[in-house]
């Protein structure tokens, strides 16, 4: 084999990508790693060009690796859009014409926004927001506008509604569903959330439905209308209905695909050599009860990248094997974190208990199964530890258990309000019951000890 | 609220023109008794005499007295030194209590009402812009805009302040007799409170304290619904406006040496200088107080309590560089380099400056107990080149004016010795950290941009291991703008605290230490 055929190049920057160049750096020092993207030639952090926008960043900030890291660690970055893969001779081609020989390939292309097939979703001045460049199209789309749309009710679209808000951006906020993002959320948290984007003079319409995307005669937007025929004028429509995995180049040839590039418990896909990982990857089989085929979060992107990188350059070979689910998000100011699986219906023999402040933006849902063990939680306006909840719902830990501990599981800045105490009191309450939180004495409290 | 607040930034720039246009106001008139009145014994008889062709002379720009002044006082001395005449030099400065003596005007006729047109007209409209801010809105990070602010973001608004600030240091340390006016408009101030006329550094010292206490208010705007920020920001509120203000100018009242019983050595490097030792131990129990309260902040205070809290108990808490900084120069804390180049040059600095403090310390007390033999000269020499290098250009003209270029905590980051002894203790033994949320970091940056001592917060982070740093001030703003409640700072079991080979929580396929 020549040394050529050794060579590991991944197409996408982003963060499985970027994650499995570095762990496979870190296991291998030799092997030749290239890391193609056409988008920048440096990963940067996707999930923070809401903050380029909003003006608490440059784009310079939001890379998590000073530019030198690469050569430091003999990456080979490469600016380029591929537009094919051969297969047979293991090379790619380029939209320039060039041309690169891969021994192993990675894809971690990542997704792009849906378009739903709305008349003028291809408008000037209507966009998703997923990519550098649709972040300088938004900023040039957005000047001097008098009013934006957004369309879809996830957390893209909450962020973008922040966005516009920063600039005072008047926006109206179109969600098919009856509360915001409630096929994941339960109707409180959905309620709490909806009020919240309200407090920030979002113009939240639910169950309204797009119908139409309007022209204004020279090919830009100018208005919505929805399902109900109203005519909105705007300069701006958000598509944030989601995101599908972008695998244009792969359709249609002898890589198998379906909504994403079908892969096993490996990341391998139909084709000897050539893995796929990310948002772009579909798993035949789910990798476990309550995960879905497609994972498109910034956190399994990474488990994704760690576990192929492993795999690459190790003779134990594992399959992808994810732990308790967690995820994060912010709906402008109140920052929401899970743990475990938290059902917007709870299931047969499931029970809950919530809890929400006086104010209306803290709360927390704990959800049990029918022995009383914890499955998840949501948490909002309150941060919470990741390692607490990971161990309590491996190892089940009962109600009681759990909420006598809860203060061992607060993350929240130091001179918080206690939220623990107020949440046990209501759990006392509606359940009869006189759990009590150890006191600390006035030296453990001085010196902040959480033992 | 939007007419109340350009109403106010109106009144804060009229305040500061009307500030800075005091010096050239009025005439300037020398007599011989002003000068008797001025110098010491030894000198007054020269003084008197070489000053001479000044008397009876009106100016009516401080240009034009201080250039004549320096033109007669130069002349004399430039003579002697030619003829070796070492021990006749003056080397005492006068040229400031001259100028401040000479001065008449309106601002000597009614410095009161020049306090409020400056001064206080800039408090007044500083207030007026800061209370609206951010009025029905929600509690939050209120970051909106920043990197397209042309004062925060290094533009021209930045510049000038800057440059500004820099002017106005140069003068404080090196040319007070330029604004002899303003020290005059606070001598009433100053009669009240230390029942003696006021000095540039009482001047100094007023506008310090406004500037914390003022933009103190702002912290507690902009960082509302964040309770460590608020508690945080009164303290340092506190400690300014007592400790190193109103106490040390009440001590004078009371004929004991001024004495700021917050700062420790080697922040405050003169603390074993000769003067100071002498002016503690001959002012009875209080004075000896003061020494061995500072001795004990040294030895003890230090330690203990960088053991428990981390070093932001003093840093980001008490300390009156600190507290400017988390005030003052809030509104630049993204401006501070993150690169690994920068880390680097601020570990050999900051730990330079502290070998030489203690260097100098130590020579200074060898000689002292050696009763002023040998060392005598090298003290001399040592105490001027670190009072100039360190004490006014590096923490002054360089810690403040350069805010708005290179961020908030320059001084802080590459200079304070007593932040690198605090840092160090940090580092190796203490119970605060910050701790990482398990796998939750989505590596944004905001932790990373708004450490105001440009550690790259997310590194850690990113890779799930808590951050244990020397230079950690412990602000806690990087937890503040956490979009993902990543990081909690804490005091807590040594074990775990540092975790150099961390494993990300969340994928059980493998165990791969980061």
């Amino acid at each position: 084999m020549s040394e050529k055929n050794k060579s590991i190049v991944i197409i996408g920057n982003g963060i499985s990508g970027v994650t499995c160049a570095r762990t496979i750096r870190k296991q291998d020092p030799r092997v030749p790693i290239t890391l193609i993207s056409g988008e920048t030639t440096h990963f940067f952090s996707r999930t923070a060009l809401m903050y380029i926008y909003m003006g608490h960043m440059k784009y310079e900030d939001t890379k998590p690796y000073a530019d030198d890291f690469w050569e430091k660690n003999d990456i080979q970055l490469r600016q380029g859009w591929v537009s094919s893969v051969d297969y047979t001779h293991k090379k790619l081609v380029f939209q320039n014409g060039d041309e690169l020989s891969y021994g192993t390939l990675i894809l971690a292309t990542g997704s792009k926004p849906n378009k739903f097939g709305w008349p003028g979703e291809n408008l000037e001045g209507v966009q998703g927001l997923y990519s550098y460049p649709d972040l300088l199209d938004m900023e040039k789309h957005t000047q001097s506008i008098n009013r934006a749309v957004i369309v879809g009710g996830g957390l893209i679209g909450i962020e973008m509604a922040e966005m516009l808000g920063s600039r005072n951006i008047p926006v109206t906020f179109l969600v098919r569903e009856k509360g915001f993002w409630d096929n994941v959320l339960p109707q409180e948290e959905a309620d709490l959330v909806s009020r919240h984007i309200r407090e920030h003079g979002v113009d939240l319409r639910l169950e309204t439905e797009l119908a139409a995307i309007l022209d204004d005669g020279k090919g830009r937007v100018k208005g919505v209308r929805t399902g109900n025929g109203e005519t909105i004028d705007c300069g701006f429509v958000g598509l944030t209905a989601g995101v599908s995995p972008y695998i244009e180049i792969f359709k249609g040839t002898e890589l198998e695909t379906n909504r994403g590039i079908l892969v096993d418990e490996k990341f391998q896909t139909n084709l000897p050599d050539v893995y796929a990982i990310g948002d772009c990857a579909e798993f035949k089989i789910a990798p476990g009860p309550d995960r879905k085929k497609i994972e498109q979060v910034w956190y399994t992107g990474r488990m994704h990248g760690e576990t192929l990188a492993h795999n690459l350059t190790s003779k134990n070979q594992v399959s992808y094997q994810p732990g308790i689910w967690f995820n994060s998000a912010k709906f402008f100011d109140i920052e929401y974190q899970t743990y475990g699986h938290v059902p917007a219906q709870p299931r047969e023999g499931e029970w809950a208990f919530y809890w929400e402040d006086a104010s209306g933006k803290m709360a927390l849902r704990l959800l049990f199964n029918e022995k009383d063990e914890v499955l998840g939680v949501n948490a909002f306006g309150w941060r919470i530890r990741h390692a607490f909840f990971d161990r309590a719902i491996t190892e089940g830990w009962e109600a009681d258990r759990l909420l006598s501990q809860l203060h061992k599981a607060d993350f929240n800045p130091e001179f918080h309000k206690k939220l623990h105490r107020l949440l046990i009191a209501a759990y006392n309450k509606e359940k009869g019951k006189s759990l009590t939180i150890p006191k600390r004495s006035f030296i453990q409290k001085l010196i902040g000890s959480r033992a | 609220m939007k007419f109340l607040q350009n109403t106010g930034l109106t009144l804060f720039v009229l305040g500061l023109a009307i500030f800075t246009a005091i010096p050239f106001l009025g005439t300037w008139e020398l007599d011989a008794s002003m000068v008797k009145e001025t110098t010491k014994e030894m000198h007054r008889e020269v003084m008197v005499d070489i000053l001479t062709p000044m008397y009876d002379k009106t100016y009516s720009s401080q240009f034009a007295f201080i250039d004549e002044y320096s033109r007669h006082f130069g002349a004399y001395n430039e003579s002697l030194k030619a003829e070796e005449k070492w021990d006749q030099v003056i080397w005492d400065d006068y040229a400031f209590p001259l100028t401040k003596n000479a001065s008449e005007g309106p601002v000597s006729a009614s410095p009161l009402l020049f306090l409020f047109l400056s001064i206080g007209l800039a408090v007044f409209g500083g207030l007026l812009y800061i209370l609206p801010l951010h009025r029905n809105e929600t509690a939050g990070i209120k970051n909106d805009g920043i990197y397209f602010s042309s004062m925060k973001a290094r533009g021209w608004l930045g510049i000038v302040t800057g440059t500004y600030l820099i002017v106005f240091y140069i003068i404080l340390y090196w040319y007070p007799e330029y604004m002899a006016n303003l020290v005059i408009m606070v001598d009433p101030l100053s009669e009240v409170l230390s029942g003696g006329p006021a000095s540039q550094w009482f001047l100094y010292g007023l506008v310090y304290t406004l500037a914390i206490l003022v933009m103190g208010i702002r912290m507690f705007r902009k960082y509302r619904g964040n309770n460590y920020q608020t508690i945080r920001t009164v303290s340092v509120m506190f400690f300014q406006l007592s400790f190193a203000f109103l106490i040390p100018e009440i001590l004078v009242l009371f004929n004991m040496p001024w004495h700021d019983f917050k700062n420790i050595w080697p922040l405050d490097y003169s603390f074993f200088y000769e003067y100071r030792l002498e002016g503690m131990i001959s002012s009875g129990a209080l004075g000896m107080f003061m020494l061995v309260w500072g001795i004990l902040l040294i030895i003890i205070g230090v330690p203990i309590f960088t053991y428990f809290y981390g070093k932001r108990w003093y840093c980001s808490w008490v300390c009156g560089c600190g507290g400017l900084a988390e005030t003052l120069g809030d509104p630049y804390r993204q401006l501070s380099d993150k690169s690994l180049k920068s880390w680097q040059i601020e570990r050999y600095l900051v730990h330079g400056v502290l070998v030489f403090a203690v260097l100098m310390t130590v020579v200074t007390l060898t000689n002292y107990f050696m009763e002023f033999g040998l060392l005598g000269q090298a003290t001399d020499q040592l105490h001027s080149i670190y009072g100039f290098a360190i004490g006014s250009a590096f923490a002054g003209v360089i810690g403040t004016g350069f805010y708005p270029f290179m961020g908030n905590r320059v001084w802080c980051r590459f200079g304070c010795p007593l932040a690198a002894y605090l840092g160090i203790v940090q580092r190796f033994k203490s119970r605060f950290r910050i701790t990482t949320n398990g796998g939750q970091c989505i590596s944004c940056g905001n932790c990373s941009t708004y450490c105001e001592m440009g550690i790259d917060v997310r590194w850690y982070a990113q890779r799930g291991q808590n951050i244990v740093r020397s230079s950690c001030v412990g602000c806690g703003v990087c937890s503040a703008v956490c979009p993902r409640g990543v990081l909690k700072l804490e005091n807590g079991e040594e074990s775990g605290r540092i975790n150099d080979m961390p494993v990300i929580i969340g994928n059980n396929s493998v165990k791969l230490k980061s």
